[in-house]
This record gives structure tokens, C-alpha cells and sequence, in this order.
């Protein structure tokens, strides 16, 4: 996808503006605990999904806690920090007028290897709104492929750029339908997804559960 | 005429200028007391063990790595590693490009390769692993960077009895808020199947 028609994406997504505003929050930011339903209803769908050992794909930050919470639930655990990976340089290719832009098959080359159908569940996070443009749609695709049939993805969509409140963050789940929020410096909110824009870009997936949060989060339960 | 002082028996350190670097302190299991022995046991102040091999960071190595003995590595190694019983520490300096078996592992440097674990996996928080996890406990210090999956296996051979349900273990690990009970600064979560400590907890 070329830059102009990023723009012209970012431009329809109602991001506001092209360039993305400059993060607010310090280091010492404190975590922050919300309830999520479509937590708990991905959990649930953990806990019932058979006797072969579930395998659940974590797209975040590493978290202790979470690796510890679903390893004792008897799952196998996978992790990529592909928000951290994609701000690899590597990634990019320089433009005939100078500027880098990412290239989404330089980095499925060395990331997000898998087979198809191998996971039973996602946690997509709130990766998409930081990621940059160009991987939205082609990581999409990558993740309905990875994931089995009837298997849940759960993502998180800020409703409005919101400063402070929308920093990236490292998601703890301390209890199966309670999240804890630790903010993380360097990632910038790089567009705002509305309802017809999830709809759209995970159109292939059996069903869209939404859940709106008074905290500007929408989170969205997919099914393959 | 050289004679020798309580304080030669020691092993030298190779390596001065180095800041202290994690040592796992003498627990009953990483080093097994022989009574015959007892009087060349070193100290548990001591920087390096005698019973823990150790390989400095300017050391490369290319090929396999085998040993029947506990090694502490800080060096470069491109190949496999096999301790089977044994524990290996790969210190803040180690980077590893292999496939790692051992009963228990430390991981402070960047390892590139999978690791089979029959005892304990701790990743700490400066650590950088990229590969797939196999153990049958693991601790992952907050900070800590991973890349890859996490298999937990429970003990084929121990009787159901003796163990711990998997609940107890997780309230040894995981505080309210996340918090921990460790003494570490860093948090750290214990995802394991029993609670036996660390054999660098002494540190």
C-alpha cells in the first residue's frame, strides 16, 4: 500500500489528523484496573474449549502475569510483542522521496510464523491502533489464518484519542474478567477505529461482539 | 618461599573490573554436601563456586556444549548446550544462539534458541529470550523480554500425592495488584507446578 493511500485511510478512520498527537504520560503513570466483559467471555471460552491443551497467542508486551495465570489454566502460552518488533527499522524501505515506509512482508518474515489454525485464541490487545498502517490489513489476515476455526480473538479499540488515558499499555489480566493496565512509554495512538471500520477490516470472521466501555474502550470479542 | 594462605584456596577471580555478578548461593539441591568434602565446600560469599563451572564473557563458543557439572555462562555460544541434571546461569554478558537442556536455568543475557527445562526456568527482567520454553516451573521477572512459546509440563514421576494443587502455587507467585511476595525489587510471577525455591533465592 502506498503512502497516499494511508493517508487517504487514516483520512476515511476520522484519526483527525495525519500526524498522531505527542504522548502525555510520565514513568511513573500508575497501573489502572478495569473489568472487562469481553475478558471474561474470552476466558470462558478458554476454559471450554477441550481436552487437547488449548494454545493462546499473546500479541502484547510480555506479562509475567499473564503467562503465569494461563499456563496454570494448563494453556501453552505464545508471545510476540509485534508492536515493539514493528518499530524495527529493518522493517521499512526507503521511498523515492526519502521517507521510510513500513513493508508488511519484511516483517512476516521473521514474525508471526505459524501455522495455520494452530491457536485457539488471540489477544490482540489495543496493538491496532499502534501499529503502522500499512501492517493493519495484512496482520489481520494473518491473524484469522492462524487462528482455528471457531476460535476467539479479543481487541481493544480507543473510541477517541484521549491523551493521557490512551497510552499504550501492557495488559495484566489479574482475575479472569479483570484487567490491569500498566502504561508504557514510546508508542504513539496512531488512529482512531470506528464500529464500521472494525466491521470492515475483520469482516471474515464469524462474528463481531462489541462491548463499549465508559473509559473510551471498546472492546470487540471475535470469532472465527 | 610462596605459602599458602586460607584465602589462596579460593578461586581466583578472572576477571576484577566485572561488577558482581548473580551466583546461585550454595542450595541444598544445586550443590548437594558430601560429608567427605565438607572442607573444601566454599563460602557462600564466594563469587565463583568451585562446583559451578564458569565461562567469561570474552569466551566464544562454536559447536555443542556438554557437561555433567553446573556452569555459569557469560560468554558467546552458537550450537547446542546440554546440562541435562544440572543448572546453568547465563549472566548478563551471555549470548546464546542454541538449543538449551538443563534441569534448572537462569536467564539473564539474550538467548536465541529453545529451551528444554526439568526443573525451573527463571527469566529475569534484563533478559532477552527468543524461542520456544519447555519446563515444568517457570518465573518471569517483570521486564523481561520473550518471544515464543511456553509449554509447562507436569512431573511424569512424581506420585499425585505430593503435589501441590495448582492453586496454592499461584498465591506463592501472584500478590493482590500484581504485586509479589518476593524480595526482589522487580516483580516477578511464578507460573509453576510446585513452590520450591529458587536456587539463586540466597542472592
Amino acid at each position: 500500500m502506498s503512502s497516499s493511500d494511508n493517508n487517504l485511510m487514516r483520512w476515511f478512520r476520522g484519526a483527525g489528523s495525519s500526524q498522531p498527537k505527542p504522548q502525555e504520560g510520565s514513568k511513573s503513570a500508575p497501573r489502572t484496573r478495569r473489568t472487562c466483559i469481553g475478558l471474561g467471555e474470552f476466558m470462558r471460552s478458554l476454559i471450554s474449549s477441550g481436552e487437547n491443551k488449548t494454545c493462546v497467542l499473546d500479541l502484547g508486551p510480555t506479562s509475567p502475569t499473564n503467562i503465569a495465570l494461563l499456563t496454570e489454566m494448563g494453556v501453552r502460552v505464545f508471545n510476540e510483542d509485534i508492536l515493539r518488533e514493528s518499530q524495527d527499522e529493518s522493517y521499512c524501505v526507503k521511498q523515492e522521496d526519502g521517507t521510510l515506509e513500513f513493508d508488511p512482508t519484511k516483517f512476516f518474515a521473521e514474525n508471526l510464523n505459524y501455522s495455520a489454525d494452530q491457536f485457539d485464541a488471540i489477544l490482540f490487545w489495543d496493538v491496532a491502533d499502534y501499529i503502522p498502517e500499512s501492517l493493519v490489513k495484512p496482520l489481520v489476515e494473518r491473524l484469522q489464518a492462524m487462528l482455528k476455526p471457531k476460535g476467539h480473538l479479543l481487541a481493544f479499540f480507543h473510541t477517541k484519542d484521549a491523551g493521557v488515558e490512551s497510552l499504550y499499555s501492557r495488559h495484566h489480566i489479574v482475575q479472569k474478567d479483570t484487567l490491569e493496565l500498566e502504561p508504557l512509554q514510546g508508542f504513539k495512538l496512531q488512529r482512531i477505529f470506528n464500529n464500521r471500520h472494525i466491521e470492515n477490516l475483520f469482516k471474515d470472521f464469524a462474528s463481531r461482539k462489541f462491548f463499549l466501555g465508559r473509559d473510551n474502550i471498546r472492546e470487540v470479542l471475535m470469532v472465527r | 618461599m610462596w605459602k599458602p594462605r586460607p584465602e589462596d584456596s579460593k578461586p581466583m577471580n578472572m576477571n576484577p573490573t566485572q561488577p558482581a555478578q548473580p551466583v546461585p548461593p550454595p542450595v541444598a539441591a544445586a550443590a548437594p554436601s558430601i560429608p567427605t568434602q565438607q572442607k573444601e565446600t566454599p563460602k557462600a560469599s564466594d563469587p565463583h563456586r568451585a562446583d559451578v563451572g564458569h565461562i567469561g564473557k570474552s569466551v566464544q563458543i562454536k559447536g555443542e556444549l556438554t557437561g555433567s557439572e553446573d556452569l555459569y555462562l557469560d560468554g558467546s555460544i552458537e550450537g547446542t548446550v546440554d546440562l541435562r541434571d544440572h543448572s546453568l546461569i547465563i549472566g548478563p554478558n551471555g549470548k546464546i544462539k542454541a538449543s538449551i537442556s538443563a534441569r534448572d536455568l537462569v536467564v539473564h543475557g539474550r538467548v536465541e534458541g529453545n529451551i528444554t527445562a526439568t526443573g525451573r526456568v527463571e527469566l529475569r527482567k534484563s533478559c532477552t529470550l527468543i524461542g520456544d520454553v519447555s519446563t515444568q516451573r517457570i518465573v518471569i521477572e517483570d521486564g523481561a523480554f520473550f518471544k515464543g512459546a511456553i509449554d509447562i509440563k507436569e512431573k511424569s514421576q512424581q506420585p499425585a500425592e505430593t503435589r501441590k494443587p495448582l492453586a496454592v502455587a499461584a498465591s506463592v507467585g501472584m500478590g493482590p495488584g500484581g504485586s509479589t511476595s518476593s524480595s526482589s525489587s522487580a516483580s516477578s510471577y511464578s507460573a509453576s507446578s510446585d513452590s520450591q525455591g529458587s536456587f539463586l533465592d540466597g542472592k
